[in-house]
């Protein structure tokens, strides 16, 4: 901090020292700033080169159309803040949704086919999240257990897609509340919700900062007397509710389930989740970025398809975009540690 | 000095036994702490220090024994057990998480919430005060990362303190803090104490241990010595009931220095002009056979980069170097290892133990580099080899398959001392090898390089202590400003005269 000292009282000085504060109180808001640069730029862009880009009914689109990543990637930023991260999400994603299809083209209510499928959500997150603490399994192993697991028992509940007919579920994505251009539908509605929820849980709970303390230094926070092993257990739970949530949203917005959807998904929320700024060490990131980083990731989608290009270019930008943020978080995370 | 035997005590720690596979960590100890007093515990490396604050802090459970807090038989399976009951530890490495703000990790687990919901402004402002109370003013909202490891431990006293402990325990707090840091730390200690928190203190450092302490408990193999009270036991005792014998170890090795050395041969390794851009002015240096080169100098005055530069660790940019009067190429660790030269970095835990594997694959390890990775090391003959030198280092536990991390510091030494000594080097490099070890690990150490150098092994010596390297050197190349400014022949020196020359010699050179 030598910029501190060598500066006496020059206007240039206070506002170093102004930066300097700032940087020591909101440093790891710095990355979702980026993305929100990012975001900016390429509407900018779409904008500038397709003159009628920007509209209200694009951000509709935006929305219900990632409505499923959205609720996935929120889940996936609890895990990824204490330092693990979720594979399984994709498969139980399908095992919900098939499993919902199926139970109510049998008969059963959405009343109670909805809760058990989130349940089913639940209970993978909380096998993985026992494997991950009592048993020391790896979480990226452990993960990969729940997501081989997830697919096979949706393989097990059918081979094939089920038509869903329930008016129920099929309303969520049918009812649409317009206000002018802009529309939403209640899975997108769901979608904010899980925002909202998961920031105030993140934010204002002592669980949402021992979920941080977790990341930054798990040691720490288990001789600082934090509860760490019901935390970190119920941070794969709270992913797998997500994943619960995200089946149901899914088939609604497809009207049928497919023990197929989803595989990559996975991928796509924790790339979404890195390019919301979250750091893959845990510790330090935001739901509000995983949003954004969702944002990011669909709007990529929508300029494809705009300019006309190959799908593949999806996958190009986006691992680009991503070989940039990580890299930038590795900086940041180097040079506060040298601090140290 | 509030001393009073009558005060009742907070903790009554009665014939704690706790038993590790195959050694006994604490072998019936008591251990009581009282109201308003500082309390250090003292002990070498491996006596049981760390093990009984465990103990008490719910990290280790007891074989036997009880723990009374305030007058109550206590059980700790958690430290959040033992912090419920008002018990709290900082320690060495600060445990905090340097992610958050100052105030959130003052107030971790007790933020003030209201309907729920965390109250992020009266959190702050309750942080905020908790800091003031010991005397730190900073913006409660900046990122831990941003401060010193001395605030940060002020930080986590603070910690302590909002959850109205009413033990404190200090695990080597002073060890990085320089001397105004320490005076503040103490500053804060005393307050706390005469409030009337009951503070268990370890440290190191002889001097602070008096500055600070009320009484003394002393430990040594996993036994209770005794408990003194401070200002009624001479250091001299105190020492000697540290390390159960007497320090006239360390006095016998003095002939050491005045061993006459036969220079007429080539040097093992000459430095000539070695030198370095910006790191190091260059330098001349050589050792001869059986010969023991001190480095004196403080920290940073060049003494790690000029061996670095002579071992190959670092790329010289002038100068040259030779090996038995022929010029030798060294550029990397490997020609200087071919060449039978080993190296011990300061840094042992970065640069030297492999934590995970056992004492013995630490110490083959050694021998395994320098005959190539293709050529196996016998069972029998690499057990004989762990099993010579853990003997003659006096490794302890004696223990070859434990692993190294779970050993004091000072064995940790040993044990990287074994590995380069099983390699047969002709010349050994030690940078600080006794630096934060206990005083027997530190006469083992001495008396080893003393005894091998007597034999012909030729060693360059690096150490803060400049009292051991005229102990151990002779001849001591003296340090200044990233230069050599001089050489001293050691037999006869006294301390004061090397730090007169490091003050005064060499100045009319400085441009």
């Amino acid at each position: 901090m030598t910029d501190l000292k060598t500066a006496a009282t020059s206007p240039l000085s206070t506002v170093l020292g102004a930066l300097n504060t700032f940087r020591s109180r909101h440093a790891s808001w710095i990355p979702v700033f980026a993305a929100v640069l990012i975001l900016v730029v390429m509407f900018g862009f779409a904008q500038w080169w397709f003159g009628n880009f920007l509209s209200l009914r694009l951000i509709s689109a935006l929305l219900l159309d990632n409505a499923y990543l959205l609720i996935l990637a929120v889940g996936m930023t609890f895990v990824i803040l204490t330092g693990g991260i979720d594979l399984s999400v994709g498969s139980v994603m399908a095992f919900t949704g098939i499993l919902c299809a199926s139970l109510v083209s049998q008969g059963v209510p959405a009343g109670v086919a909805v809760p058990l499928m989130i349940a089913a959500g639940a209970a993978i997150g909380l096998l993985i999240g026992v494997l991950v603490h009592y048993f020391d399994v790896q979480p990226f192993i452990a993960s990969l257990v729940g997501m081989f697991l997830a697919r096979g028992l949706a393989f097990l509940v059918s081979l094939r897609s089920i038509k869903v007919e329930d008016e129920w579920i099929l309303a969520l994505q049918s009812t649409r509340f317009k206000f002018g251009d802009f529309y939403i539908t209640p899975t997108g509605i769901i979608a904010l919700v899980v925002v909202v929820v998961g920031v105030l849980l993140l934010q204002f709970t002592r669980f949402g900062r021992t979920i941080y303390a977790i990341g930054g230094n798990e040691q720490s926070a288990r001789l600082m007397g934090l509860p760490v092993v019901r935390t970190k257990i119920l941070a794969y739970v709270i992913s797998g509710v997500c994943a619960g949530l995200a089946g149901l949203v899914l088939t609604a917005y497809q009207g049928s389930g497919y023990p197929l959807n989803g595989s990559g998904a996975e991928l796509d929320t924790i790339a979404a989740v890195v390019i919301g700024g979250t750091l893959l060490t845990g510790g330090s990131g935001y739901v509000i970025g995983s949003m954004i980083g969702v944002f990011v990731y669909g709007t990529i989608a929508i300029l494809i398809n705009f300019l006309g290009a190959e799908q593949s270019w999806k996958r190009i930008i986006v691992g680009g975009l991503l070989l940039v943020f990580v890299v930038v978080q590795r900086v940041i995370v180097t040079r506060s540690s040298r601090r140290t | 000095m509030p001393v009073d035997k009558d005060v009742a005590p907070v903790i009554e720690m009665r014939g704690i036994t706790i038993q590790f596979p195959g050694v006994k960590a604490l072998d019936a100890v008591d251990f009581t702490l009282r109201r308003g007093e500082v309390h250090s515990l003292m002990g070498e490396n491996g006596a049981g220090k760390s093990t009984l604050i465990k103990a008490l802090t719910g990290v280790y459970a007891i074989d036997s024994g009880s723990i009374t807090v305030g007058g109550e038989p206590r059980t700790f399976h958690t430290t959040a057990d033992a912090q419920a009951a008002g018990i709290s530890t900082v320690y060495q490495e600060v445990n905090l998480c340097t992610n958050l703000s100052v105030g959130e990790n003052v107030m971790l687990g007790h933020e003030v919430r209201r309907a729920g919901a965390i109250d992020w402004r009266a959190t702050h402002r309750e942080a905020a005060r908790h800091l003031e109370a010991l005397g730190v003013n900073l913006d409660t909202r900046t990122g831990l990362f941003s401060h010193s490891i001395a605030i940060q431990q002020l930080i986590a006293i603070s910690r302590a303190m909002v959850t109205d402990s009413t033990v404190l325990i200090l695990d080597e707090p002073t060890s990085s803090l320089d001397r105004s840091e320490v005076e503040q730390l103490f500053g804060v200690i005393r307050e706390l104490r005469d409030r009337g928190v009951a503070i268990l203190f370890v440290s190191h450092f002889l001097d602070q241990v008096y500055e600070i302490s009320d009484r003394i408990t002393v430990l040594r193999n996993g036994k209770l010595v005794g408990e003194y009270e401070a200002a009624k036991l001479p250091r001299n005792e105190l020492i000697s009931s540290m390390i159960g014998r007497q320090l006239e170890d360390l006095a016998e090795l003095s002939s050491s220095a005045a061993r006459e050395i036969d220079r007429s041969s080539a040097p093992v390794l000459k430095a000539s002009g070695l030198g370095k851009k910006g790191v190091l002015e260059p330098a001349d240096l050589e050792v001869y056979e059986g010969e023991v080169v001190g480095i004196a100098g403080l920290l940073g005055s060049g003494r790690t980069e000029l061996v670095r530069l002579m071992y190959g660790a670092d790329r010289s940019d002038s100068g040259r170097l030779e090996v038995h009067g022929k010029p030798a190429r060294i550029t990397t660790p490997r020609h200087a290892i071919d060449r039978r030269i080993a190296f011990s970095s300061e840094d042992r835990r970065a640069e030297g133990i492999v934590g995970d594997l056992s004492v013995a694959e630490n110490i083959v390890l050694g021998i395994q580099a320098r005959r190539g990775w293709l050529r196996r090391v016998k069972r029998s003959e690499s057990d004989s080899i762990v099993a010579e030198y853990i003997d003659a280092l006096g490794v302890r536990p004696a223990d070859p398959d434990r692993p190294v991390r779970n050993l004091s510091g000072g064995n940790q030494q040993k044990v990287l001392l074994a590995r380069w000594l099983a390699t047969a080097p002709e010349l050994i490099i030690l940078d600080e090898p006794t630096r934060g070890i206990d005083v027997g690990a530190k006469a083992d150490i001495q008396r080893k390089v003393a005894e091998l150098s007597a034999k012909g092994l030729s060693v360059i010596f690096i150490s803060s202590e400049i009292e051991e390297v005229i102990r151990l050197a002779q001849r001591i190349t003296v340090m200044r400003d990233r230069r050599k400014i001089g050489e001293l022949e050691s037999n006869g020196l006294h301390v004061d005269d090397v730090i007169d020359y490091i003050a005064n010699e060499g100045q009319e050179n400085v441009a």
